[in-house]
């Protein structure tokens, strides 16, 4: 019994159990959020799976794609909606209380990354976004950022090929065939229409990203709008690109590689552009219709070795260089899942949620009452700490990892009350199992909890084994349950181990627990032993093996 | 003291001390086949009804309305389809309850969505923003199928390796894994049978059982242990500890399938009640599992365990010599008059226990297994 050699303070681990609750308390109020950040299906919102259509995906790519999806959603100007990575190939777009039907395939288009010359630069006057101007997202590289006024450039002959396409929405032009030859690229000419557009164009609108025309975009601030001539350079053919700051430079640049065909296009694109005037000696990097840098080109660039620089931070920098990698990206996504619910079903769903946890715990606290009289009140205020304690987590993991509670979540919880209670059972019969045995309670309260630990343990392990393993490798809104579920089931095994048992053993120095009153729970009638026994005042027993035959029922 | 052991003895001590006891071992046979009926009924219930998969397995929209429900409302809306402007719905209506009208079409692109959308609102008399949708593409039930099923295969691969590991027995993890799969078909059967929409929630369900019932399982299998342990110095046949066991942890299991399952049955009551689809679900799942966890636990994990480790030779060995030693008690048992009164009191070591109705003979049948082992590992 080495255990019990060891002088137990039952007191002393029951109040550090405690403090540590109370103290998540204090944070909680400190930091002020007192409610669990709760998900789209509680409060409202639209909920966007998008699924990779290639059968596997680099993790990389796919950390990529969520920042540029990130970057769609935020540029839509859909406001706090969060963009996360699930399982191998999937994104998860979660955008609380927005009703736009267009979000899902907005965010789902392959990003096409393309490189553009510059035919002319206009002030943008953006509606969307425009008033904010983010420093940080606006890495134009050149000096020729500030608006020109843009000269029509000989509005003159229509030059004759391009026209010639069907025009309209032709795909989003990943397709090779419709990119031009390069010498028909630098020969474009704006015809009237694209003047036309480019004069009544304000950002925010709809662009026509048609690879063999021309195109009017604007910078992601919305502050210049750019009228552009046909893809020169697909975003498939360069290589990586990366950002650092160049050896014997002090600021922050963007370097592309580009692979052979692009580096061709670049040089003959480069050596073109580098004899002409301002704004027409650029390019510009297009992504998804927005101008993400436009570059003015200072030499022909024959390696294919591309670097940008101008004005930018580190962070810019690594945003654009990703941008420029994700784009490059043989990556589509199909939006697999839409979820929209209404703020009303949510808040509906979100009460039937709580009634059902509630109801739950009133029943399970009843019946403990009803079966272990007084000793309920271990049950009750067991799962009254463990209720506190998973609670305040779920605030506190909301606020510090974004865990956001929803439907599957509190389903978890409710079947982690089962887990919770099933503890206690498992440890209270047991304690009467010993007293049956012909231990006195107090022994039996000791030796009751060292057989219950290692069935409590292995139980525990299997329910948390399953909360991983579903946690891990499920998908969707089984993440949540098997999160809750796991946190629960840790929770529990804290409760029965820091507050359950001690508890336990400061009432079993009291007298009416001690000595088996009754209604206590513990009485010595109700286990079919002798106060005698119970009270470990009991005679010396002799004891002999039985052979007797199991009875029949 | 005499008023004490007067008392008639509660249920749960009676089933404690041996006093009463199921025989769960000789009744085996019956209740194996009894689950393999189950089973085999369930495998011809999924053929000839196989189980009505939610849109998420198999693609489509699912719009949900805001709408007083009247006696017509589901065939009025019905009518009405057809004026939809986003043609072959091959849309099903349905009422949730008395206030809400849901809709299932086929997978929409995201155009037909919005259009659709806004002509159910208009359908309704309510703002398109309250119209809740579901689009669900054909390859996310594909997807989640098969997240689910490498997530079973992966726990169950590891609970056996835990059990076998925390029991030092293979035979138990095999019996468990026998009594989860058995649980597992069983509430698929209920869903084939009743013909419930099965959707991801069910599915969580689902999973979650698979931890339920293990949970119930590993516990009737650690007071197996404990009462196995030292089982070739006694009387007894593996058979017998492991009924005793199971007789011991009744109650146990039984209280603990009950506070287990009145959560989940508030789950229900609470979703079914206040039409929450995903909150019902799950707790039909989960209350169908679990039942069903508890009786297999108790009557096909254990008794499977018992029979499997029945067949080792050192068992076998075991109860041969058991069987010698009873041959040779009744030799003198004949001897001996009939041995009602003062059974109880004859302290031969090995001599069978009488049938006085008190506390003392029960601590004697359960000296014999654990509390001597007990003993022997405090010292």
């Amino acid at each position: 019994m080495a255990t019990t050699a060891k002088r137990r303070r039952p007191g002393v681990v029951l109040t550090v159990f405690l403090l540590i609750i109370i103290g998540m308390y204090v944070i909680m109020a400190a930091t002020k959020t007192w409610t669990p950040k709760l998900g789209l299906d509680l409060r409202g919102g639209q909920t966007i799976t998008l699924t990779a259509t290639n059968r596997s995906v680099p993790m990389e790519s796919l950390e990529l794609a969520r920042d540029i999806i990130q970057q769609r959603v935020d540029g839509l100007g859909v406001g706090e909606a969060s963009v996360a990575v699930q399982g191998d190939r999937n994104i998860v777009v979660s955008a609380p209380n927005v009703e736009r039907d267009d979000l899902a395939e907005l965010v789902g288009t392959t990003a096409q990354l393309a490189f553009r010359p510059v035919l002319q630069v206009g002030a943008g006057t953006g509606p969307s976004g425009g008033e904010s101007p983010d420093p940080s997202a606006d890495p134009s590289a050149t000096p020729s950022e500030t608006p020109l006024p843009g000269l029509p450039t000989a509005p003159a002959s229509p030059t004759p090929t391009p026209t010639a396409t069907p025009s309209g929405e032709t795909g989003d032009g990943a397709d090779s065939e419709a990119l031009l030859p390069m010498s028909e690229v630098l020969a474009y000419q704006p015809t009237e229409a694209d003047l036309a557009d480019f004069e009544s164009f304000t950002c925010g609108d709809d662009t026509h990203d048609d690879p063999s025309r021309a195109l009017v975009a604007c910078d992601e601030s919305g502050t210049s709008k750019y009228l552009l001539g046909p893809i020169a350079i697909r975003g498939q053919d360069l290589n990586t690109a990366s950002f650092g700051v160049p050896q014997g430079e002090l600021a922050y640049a963007v370097t592309l590689d580009f692979n052979s065909e692009g580096t061709t296009r670049l040089g003959e694109l480069t050596g073109a552009l580098v004899a002409q005037a301002e704004p027409r000696n650029m390019f510009a990097i297009v992504l998804d219709g927005n101008v993400e840098s436009a570059a003015t080109a200072q030499d022909r660039i024959a390696n294919g070795e591309a670097i940008i620089r101008g004005g930018f931070t580190a962070e810019s920098s690594a945003a654009l260089a990703n941008v420029l990698k994700f784009g490059s990206l043989p990556l589509s996504f199909e939006a697999s899942q839409v979820e929209t619910v209404s703020p009303t079903l949510g808040g509906e769903q979100l009460r039937v949620g709580i009634i059902a946890g509630l109801l739950g715990l009133a029943v399970v606290a009843l019946y403990s009452f009803l079966y272990y009289r007084a000793m309920g009140i271990v049950v009750v205020l067991s799962l009254a700490v463990a209720a506190a304690a998973t609670y305040s987590m779920m605030v506190l993991l909301g606020s510090v990892f974004g865990f956001a509670l929803n439907l599957p979540g509190i389903a978890g919880a409710i079947v982690g009350i089962a887990v919770t209670a099933d503890s206690f059972i498992i440890y209270f019969e047991r304690i009467r199992d010993e007293i049956r045995e012909g231990r006195s309670l107090k022994s039996a309260l000791v030796s009751g909890w060292e057989k219950a630990r290692g069935t409590i343990l292995i139980s525990d392990a299997v329910s948390l084994l399953s909360a991983v393993v579903l946690f891990i490798l499920a998908v969707g809104s089984v993440k949540g349950f098997a999160f809750t579920l796991g946190l629960t089931t840790l929770l529990d095994l804290a409760v029965v181990f820091f507050f359950t048992r001690p508890l336990v053993e400061l009432l079993g120095r009291t007298k009416f627990f001690g000595e088996g009153r009754k209604g206590s729970g513990l009485d010595a009638a109700k286990m079919g032993v002798t106060q005698d026994s119970l009270l470990g005042r009991r005679l010396r027993r002799r004891t002999t093996p039985s052979t007797t035959t199991p009875q029949e029922a | 003291m005499a008023e004490q052991t007067q008392k008639k003895l509660g249920i749960a001590e009676r089933l404690y001390t041996g006093q009463l006891s199921y025989d769960f071992m000789k009744a085996r046979k019956f209740w194996f086949t009894f689950s393999a009926v189950l089973v085999a009924l369930t495998l011809l219930v999924l053929l000839v009804r196989p189980l009505n998969l939610g849109i998420e397995f198999k693609g489509g929209t699912d719009f949900q309305a805001p709408m007083k429900i009247g006696a017509t409302t589901v065939d009025d809306v019905r009518s009405h389809l057809n004026d939809l402007s986003v043609a072959d719905l091959e849309a099903q209506v349905f009422s949730l309850g008395d206030s809400q009208i849901r809709i299932q079409t086929r997978s929409l692109s995201p155009e037909e969505t919005a259009t659709t959308r806004a002509e159910i609102a208009a359908l309704a008399g309510v703002e398109p923003g309250d119209v809740t949708y579901n689009a669900i593409g054909a390859s996310w039930g594909q997807q989640i199928t098969k997240q689910g099923i490498i997530a079973l295969l992966v726990f169950m691969g590891l609970v056996m390796l835990l059990i076998a590991a925390y029991f030092r027995d293979w035979k138990m993890s095999v019996a468990a894994i026998v009594a989860v799969l058995h649980d597992l078909v069983v509430t698929v059967g209920v869903y084939a049978a009743v013909g419930f929409t099965v959707t991801p929630s069910t599915v969580i369900g689902v999973l979650t059982i698979l931890g339920y019932s293990l949970y119930d399982t590993v516990v009737v299998f650690d007071k197996i242990r404990e009462n196995t342990k030292d089982l070739e110095q006694t009387n007894h046949t593996y058979s017998y500890q492991a009924n005793l066991a199971i007789n011991q942890v009744l109650v146990r299991s039984l209280n603990t399938t009950i506070i287990g399952v009145l959560p989940v049955l508030a789950l229900f009551v609470a979703g079914a009640t206040l039409q929450s689809g995903p909150l019902a679900d799950l707790g039909l799942a989960l209350l169908v599992g679990m039942i069903a966890g508890a009786y297999s636990s108790l009557f096909i994990a254990a008794p499977l365990l018992a029979w499997l480790r029945e067949r080792e030779p050192g068992m076998v060995a075991h109860r041969e010599q058991i069987e010698r030693r009873k041959k040779r008690h009744e030799a003198k048992a004949e001897v001996k008059a009939s041995h009602h009164r003062e059974a109880v009191a004859a302290t031969a070591t090995t001599s069978p226990t009488g049938t006085t109705p008190s506390d003392a003979q029960a601590r004697q049948q359960r000296r014999t297994a654990s509390s001597r082992a007990d003993r022997k590992k405090h010292k």
